[in-house]
């Protein structure tokens, strides 16, 4: 119902475009283009977890995981074996897809809260793995990552960042958007009505319910790999639990299954806090009210809910 | 043996922990079908108002009483403030607030008290005994002691007073409770006060010996979960089951293999446990319908 009444994709994309180009335009300064690149990183990994939650109905309280395991693959790959950091992006996402089809094959057979906890477990002994392996990964001090360069220029600037991650974004969300409305898309969002309706349909559940694992976590290491390159500093913080439940607050603040209330989500939990230092001792305070304050005033998240609204205002 | 020993009295002391936290997972779980990630910060609460009403000069067992209350309280504003007015939305909209009422504890409590460690002297002396060779702090059996009566004492309360029954009933079916007269909103409201003291009194009785800070309740809020997930949710006895196990597990892999992954060696366990008997130890067998 909501889909009919949401704009169609291509009006989406290009609002999305026109946001990024407006802003940056607006920006008084290099740190309102840090903060916004880091929207758009955490917005990447968003829209990724949003396909597994929103889509396919399945909960991951590890989703930070495969953004450490990004992360840590351009950190580690270029420094301990040289290896082109170009090319350590794509292992990241080996290793992150192949890690999701490993662990998601027995897991995704787990349902609800069972399957909360399972994922939570994955995320957790990967933060755990990455903190402890200090040969490897600098142990919970993190470890530096050497910037990426194009044509012999170091990419450091914000304002360089802002935009490689905002096409980036761009790009994720076409790519989430189509996934949407594909054949795929459909089965996937028919399971999460009703498995076994689903299964009854023909769709290959346990099939599809492991796509959107690996979907997701190709987006949340390709966003780990840009946090990574874009901070040219990494801890295991990246992958953990925290992290992991911020992942799923943007999702859910913003609105499940819709792909612009990923990005909204991303948008609020991003600059939340940095607006909030203004209160100093009570930034934490006013950060968990403020979740609770959205999420029982918009308990569908933010973007259905204001749809919901602009609908029955006009209709 | 004797190390043996050791290993299986520190596990079952820290599991002890985990079990009355995941008791108060279930609790609320069964009362109001709410996953609470804010139940680490009843354990929390407890441990900080002790200490702050003790360096205040109030006498332990009075600081203790008024800590209970006051996770009990917190239980109570949490439903009333946070979940009553969400009610039918989405179980992971619920999380989502849960948790953003334990980023807001956590936040109250470091403005209240403050950031350091802080720790509560042992009720009964800081010399150990010695038990075949294991060498025992007084302190854990009272944890022991603690959770073992809040346990008994749940059971005997549900079982044979009226109020324990209408919570039982509310837990078991809403409507049906409602049909027979019970105030299901004051029972939900109930459960969280309950939780709220349970998690509080788990916080007064371990902070002797691991110590207590505004954000010890994350880690236990999840070790909770996993506790509750692995006995099945929903079922008392399988929480302090949970719990028991958990810490054992975690005391075991300490001792034996590597203390850095104890945590890590817990969740594995859990993990193929789960894929085993994907409804917990002592879960119900769920069908889906149609």
């Amino acid at each position: 119902m909501l889909a009919l009444q949401a704009p169609n994709r291509s009006v989406t994309l290009a609002l999305l475009c026109a946001v990024i180009a407006v802003l940056a335009m607006v920006f008084p300064s290099g740190y309102y283009y840090r903060v916004a690149a880091l929207v758009w990183i955490s917005a990447i990994a968003a829209i990724g977890l949003n396909i597994l939650m929103g889509y396919a109905g399945q909960v991951s309280l590890g989703h930070a995981g495969f953004l450490g395991i990004g992360a840590y693959s351009v950190a580690i790959g270029p420094a301990r074996f040289g290896l082109n950091p170009w090319l350590c992006i794509l292992i990241g996402m080996l290793l992150s897809t192949g890690l999701a089809w490993l662990v998601g094959r027995p897991i995704l057979r787990l349902k609800g809260h069972y399957l909360a906890i399972a994922t939570l477990g994955f995320g957790f002994l990967t933060a755990l793995v990455l903190a402890n392996e200090t040969r490897w990964t600098g142990g919970p001090d993190g470890m530096a990552v050497a910037r990426l360069s194009v044509a012999g220029v170091r990419l450091t600037s914000s304002v360089a960042w802002y935009w490689i991650s905002g096409t980036l974004l761009v790009l994720a969300s076409a790519v989430a958007l189509n996934l949407y409305d594909s054949a795929t898309g459909r089965a996937l969002r028919a399971l999460q009505a009703s498995e076994i309706a689903a299964a009854t349909s023909g769709i290959d559940v346990a099939r599809h319910k492991l796509w959107a694992f690996i979907i997701a976590a190709a987006y949340a290491s390709i966003a780990g790999s840009a946090l990574a390159f874009f901070d040219g500093f990494i801890t295991p913080d990246a992958a953990g639990f925290l992290r992991s439940i911020e992942l799923v607050a943007m999702v859910v603040v913003g609105g499940i299954g819709s792909t612009v209330g990923s990005i909204v989500g991303a948008g609020l939990l991003v600059t939340l806090p940095q607006l909030l230092t203004v209160f100093v001792e009570y930034e934490q305070v006013a950060l968990g009210f403020i979740i609770m304050l959205v999420m029982i005033f918009f308990r569908r998240g933010i973007v259905p809910s204001a749809q919901r609204f602009i609908v029955r205002r006009w209709s | 043996m004797a190390e043996f020993l050791q290993f299986c009295f520190s596990g079952i002391t820290v599991g002890s922990v985990y079990a009355l936290v995941a008791l108060g997972f279930t609790i609320i779980y069964n009362a109001s079908d709410v996953v609470n990630f804010a139940q680490g910060e009843f354990v929390m609460i407890g441990g900080m108002v002790t200490v702050a009403l003790l360096a205040a000069g109030v006498p332990l067992p009075a600081a203790a009483l008024a800590a209970v209350g006051i996770g009990a309280l917190i239980g109570v504003l949490l439903h009333r403030l946070a979940i009553e007015p969400a009610r039918g939305a989405s179980p992971v909209a619920l999380i989502i607030i849960t948790i953003g009422a334990s980023i807001f504890i956590r936040g109250v409590a470091q403005v209240v008290f403050d950031k350091q460690f802080h720790k509560l002297p042992a009720f009964s002396g800081d010399t150990p005994f010695d038990l075949l060779g294991a060498s025992i702090l007084p302190q854990s059996l009272w944890v022991l002691g603690g959770a073992a009566a809040i346990v008994i004492g749940l059971h005997a309360g549900f079982d044979r007073t009226i109020v324990g029954k209408a919570v039982a009933a509310t837990a078991a079916n809403r409507l049906a409770a409602c049909l027979v007269g019970i105030n299901t909103k004051s029972m939900m409201t109930l459960s969280f006060a309950l939780a709220g003291a349970i998690g509080a009194i788990a916080g007064i009785l371990v902070t002797p010996i691991t110590l207590t800070s505004y954000s010890v309740g994350t880690l236990l809020a999840l070790k909770g979960f996993a506790a509750a997930m692995l006995g099945g949710i929903g079922n008392p006895l399988g929480a302090v089951m949970g719990g028991l196990l958990l810490g054992l597990i975690e005391a075991f892999a300490a001792g034996y293999l590597s203390s850095s992954y104890k945590d890590g060696i817990a969740f594995i366990v859990i993990l193929f446990i789960l894929l085993a008997i994907p409804s917990g130890l002592i879960g119900k067998r769920s069908v889906e319908r149609v």
